[in-house]
């Protein structure tokens, strides 16, 4: 890999390479035709549209994701992390890791989720911390997660980041 | 003095290219670069005389107006009535009657929608718009084809951002009871044939609605000469403070209008048996207006009266020239709006780089540009893209601006080819 020629930290940490990689190779890309959960999730502010699918076992494990629609770089990259990171889990773990990283990037999420969340390990989900000094970049960050929050709690309306 | 003398007169005095100086916003550094403001199609940045009059209104000349009978209600009259008045004359309205200040563009279109159609619209009548408006000149006209079971039409656009003009034309017939279009788009920067347009919708006796939210600011806009039947314009995007617009009417059309909203300062008499509205334009100004919104508008027109509209036109349009050749070198750069008259605006995508990264990119170099669907949601499912990134320009945008954006698409390709 060449050094990069721009100096500047943030930028680097916010398009980090397994963001980028993500960005450009999204896994799980496209429709799940047998989903039990879906949920969309909207950006109105700039227009980005996720859909994310799930299957979720009778014994509420998530067996399956995937997603599909269009969005920056951060956004996608988040949702690529997600189906990676939530298939093979209880949807109860699934939503700690929802709530353990929008508190983290956002801070503002109630204390005693923060709290009960802290001990998650967010492995490759750190990737995304980047955002943090991009304020207006979170909720790219955030999207796929609210519509992950949706689905499991199968609200009818699509999960908006507003 | 006529404009044209006052016009020829600035010209030996005022150079554009200096003018940036004025805005006190612009000489500030954003993330360590100087900043490069090329977002003026949302929101343009305030001269110091418009800042400065809003403040002196605020500090020794505030009081409601058309009320009270003491010094400063009568100051803050004379400061809300000679701007409209000078407002009027930056556009050639041929009377104060027929400038009517609204809280923007927005609202100058609902008003339309809601006083002049909807009591004459009916099922089988139909408005007609273009399929490059603002949301702001789509929605008003939706929501009063909801409530009369009108129609709403849609004429296309070619793949350079071009209005279609035959097929336009076309669809004129006796059922369009409206045709509302921009003067310029604020997604692509064409510029509309409005002589043609209106002459053609005139020639079947059918009413034109202008949005001209994006040419005040660029363009001389002479309503007479047009002989539009009304044009919309918004204070924040020609340098005044935001929440202050202008809506032209004809006084014909005006005068047989009802009201848009009911309250104070729009009656002559109100008795529970029934209210006389009052005359034109305050008729159409319920409540307490937008003093202080109404004087920066004026201090606004002060500020441009001088440096003669054409000039700025011919300012912008070889900026505009040079921006779209600099974007046009950049290897994987693709256009939006590539219409042969433009004003203003550039919109762009480079290689599969979504323009919201593009946009946090650039605003780390400095560069403010707007991202996304600019408002123009239609134009985007045309192009068939999710957004652009567009680079706006107004009289205070130099050279240096367009090579520092550039150098961010630069530096944007570089984090993503890494």
């Amino acid at each position: 890999m060449t050094s990069m020629a721009y100096n500047n930290e943030e930028l680097r940490e916010l398009y980090r390479e397994l963001i980028l990689d993500h960005a450009r190779s999204p896994r799980h890309f496209g429709k799940l035709t047998d989903a039990t959960h879906s949920a969309e999730g909207i950006n109105p502010l700039c227009g980005d549209k996720l859909k994310m699918y799930f299957r979720i076992d009778a014994d509420d494990c998530i067996s399956d994701a995937c997603f599909e629609g269009s969005g920056c770089a951060i956004s996608v990259a988040s949702a690529s992390l997600l189906t990676d990171t939530v298939i093979g889990l209880k949807t109860e773990d699934a939503l700690k890791y929802f709530s353990a990283l929008v508190g983290r990037l956002a801070g503002r999420q109630d204390a005693e989720n923060n709290n009960a969340d802290a001990d998650i390990n967010l492995g490759k989900l750190r990737a995304l911390e980047g955002v943090k000094e991009f304020p207006s970049r979170v909720k790219c960050a955030t999207l796929a997660w609210h519509a992950l929050n949706s689905a499991i709690r199968h609200d009818a309306k699509p999960a908006t980041t507003e | 003095m006529s404009q044209a003398s006052l016009t020829n007169a600035a010209d030996a005095q005022v150079d554009i290219a200096n003018c940036r100086g004025d805005f006190p916003a612009l000489s500030q550094e954003i993330n360590g670069h100087p900043i490069a403001f090329l977002d003026s199609a949302a929101s343009s940045q305030q001269p110091s005389a418009v800042i400065d009059a809003i403040r002196e209104y605020q500090r020794h000349d505030h009081a409601n107006v058309h009320r009270g009978v003491y010094t400063l209600s009568h100051r803050a009259t004379e400061a809300y009535e000679g701007a409209r008045d000078r407002i009027g004359a930056f556009i050639n309205a041929a009377s104060r009657s027929e400038v009517v200040y609204t809280s923007g563009t927005t609202e100058s279109i609902n008003l339309v929608a809601q006083s002049f159609c909807r009591p004459s619209l009916k099922p089988g009548d139909r408005i007609l718009i273009t399929h490059l408006e603002h949301h702001s000149n789509i929605v008003p006209w939706q929501l009063v084809c909801e409530q009369t079971g009108a129609e709403l039409l849609i004429a296309p656009i070619n793949q350079r951002g071009e209005v279609e003009l035959d097929a336009l034309i076309k669809l004129l017939d006796d059922n369009i009871k409206m045709l509302a279009v921009a003067h310029v788009s604020n997604a692509l920067g064409t510029i509309l044939p409005l002589p043609q347009i209106i002459t053609e919708a005139h020639s079947r006796e059918i009413p034109v609605l202008i949005d001209g939210a994006q040419a005040v600011p660029h363009l001389p806009v002479d309503v007479q000469e047009l002989d539009c039947d009304f044009y919309s314009f918004s204070a924040h995007k020609m340098f005044g403070p935001t929440g202050t617009g202008i809506l032209y009417g004809k006084e014909t059309l005006l005068d047989k209008m009802p009201p848009y909203q009911g309250g104070g300062d729009m009656i002559l008499e109100v008795k529970f048996a029934g209210t006389t509205y009052n005359d034109l334009p305050y008729k159409f100004e319920a409540g307490t207006p937008n003093i202080s919104g109404a004087i920066g508008l004026g201090a606004a027109v002060d500020y441009l009266r001088p440096l003669g509209m054409e000039r700025v036109s011919r300012y912008e349009h070889e900026l505009l020239t040079f921006l779209t050749e600099r974007l046009s070198a950049i290897d994987g750069i693709r256009l939006i709006g590539t219409a042969e008259h433009k004003a203003s605006v550039q919109s762009f995508l480079l290689d599969d780089i979504h323009p919201h990264d593009l946009g946090t990119i650039l605003d780390h170099e400095g560069v403010a540009v707007r991202t996304g669907h600019h408002c123009a949601m239609p134009v985007m499912d045309f192009y068939g893209i999710p957004g652009t990134a567009r680079a706006s320009l107004a009289l205070y945008n130099n050279k240096d601006d367009i090579d520092a954006l550039v150098e961010g698409l630069g530096k944007a390709k570089e984090i993503f080819s890494a």
